[in-house]
């Protein structure tokens, strides 16, 4: 057996049944990535926005152990012949310059907002009308992105690089890449925990101790 | 079961758990998870509804329009498991709770307001950037995308350069 399924690869080109099938998926899917989402604390802005005020690490540690993880598991099951590694690939090109300039824009909103587009889902999910106000702020944006794509020219299909990987770019194989990006995220992991560590030895109520604590009084300097 | 709101998983078993729905969703779908996909579909649905001859004369819109009912996707449905599923996390561990989240000084309608005004930030910048967190950073990090670790490492350099000027709603 080879992944991706033939039989659900390429879905925006599926019909009948198998289109249902992968619905089906979709919704499995949703539902374990809403509850460990929810359950890793994303559903709380607190806990989001403690990485931009260097209260906490929450954000860096899950996604970065969970980049590391897949990036491992899907090197594994490449070198094992089970997945076909470039066609996964081939449904994330890169358009560098579009990419710098919305991850700029995107970083600044999720301060802003305190959550992310796909952490304001868990939020709302869990009652947060904060959560719920950026759910219908990202579907406002989104819209007005495409009321105005005509107007941006050529930016948004600027710095095309077609399916450019980092095994590409730096001439390594992707099973040192990934071991690279293990190594790194380790590194970063023992750098959160002492700068957490750190903030707690100043007797800093963590955001953890009491559901009304605020940033403010978790060290954010004033 | 116990019931803590303030109990959360270990953030590194937690990166797991996502890393190993990540990893299975490639296996499944030839791709990965995302968010953002499916809100601008529900913004091109509205659009549709209310002046449907306007909607088809946007490039985007009618892209998204073009072959099933806008809402026909699977990021939508992903979405829709993510809501379950957030809610079954949230009423499990008593969080689930209607609440606005902000500093105890700051104003709850000018947290609101914020939280709106970032979201239409991020609607823009996720189309711009072909994807958000979820849909670029994650997905397209772990199998190794130059273009979604720029954009990761961009997301965090504009986080932390506004981070300051929006500290008083944590107050």
């Amino acid at each position: 057996m080879s992944f991706p399924l033939s039989y659900l690869a390429d879905f925006d080109s599926l019909s009948g049944s198998p289109r249902l099938v992968g619905l089906a998926v979709a919704v499995v899917v949703g539902i374990a990535f809403g509850f460990v989402m929810e359950r890793a604390g994303f559903g709380r802005a607190q806990k989001l926005v403690g990485q931009f005020y260097g209260t906490e690490f929450t954000v860096l540690k899950v996604m970065f152990t969970a980049i590391a993880s897949a990036m491992v598991g899907a090197v594994v099951l490449s070198g094992a012949g089970l997945l076909d590694l470039e066609a996964v690939q081939f449904n994330y090109p890169t358009f560098l310059w579009p990419m710098i300039a919305g991850g700029l824009l995107l970083g600044v909103g999720f301060v802003v907002s305190g959550y992310c587009p796909g952490t304001s889902f868990v939020a709302t999910a869990s009652g947060k009308l904060d959560g719920l106000a950026t759910v219908l702020g990202v579907v406002a944006g989104s819209v007005i992105y495409a009321e105005v794509e005509p107007a941006l020219g050529a930016f948004p299909s600027s710095g095309k690089l077609g399916a450019f990987t980092l095994a590409r770019w730096l001439h390594l194989p992707a099973s040192l890449v990934a071991a690279l990006v293990v190594a790194l995220a380790i590194g970063a992991f023992f750098a959160a925990e002492a700068i957490e560590r750190r903030g707690r030895s100043r007797s800093i109520p963590s955001s953890t101790a009491s559901r009304s604590t605020t940033l403010g009084t978790e060290g954010v300097p004033t | 079961m116990e019931r803590n709101p303030d109990k959360f998983w270990n953030p590194y078993l937690a990166g797991l758990a996502l890393g190993a729905v990540l990893l299975a969703t490639y296996l499944l779908m030839g791709k990965g998870l995302g968010a953002s996909g499916a809100s601008f579909r529900a913004g091109v649905w509205a659009t549709n509804a209310v002046a449907p001859a306007h909607a088809s004369s946007v490039p985007a819109m009618a892209g998204a329009m073009e072959d099933h009912h806008p809402m026909n996707d699977w990021l939508v449905f992903e979405v829709l498991g993510m809501l379950v599923g957030g809610a079954l996390a949230a009423w499990t561990s008593g969080r689930l709770q209607r609440e606005v989240l902000k500093g105890v000084t700051f104003s709850t309608a000018g947290r609101i307001a914020l939280a709106l005004a970032g979201g239409v930030l991020m609607g823009f910048a996720a189309k711009l950037s072909r994807g958000c967190t979820s849909g670029q950073a994650l997905s397209g990090g772990a199998i190794q995308s130059v273009g979604s670790w720029a954009f990761m490492f961009s997301v965090f350099a504009g986080g932390y350069a506004a981070a300051w000027f929006l500290r008083r709603q944590w107050r």
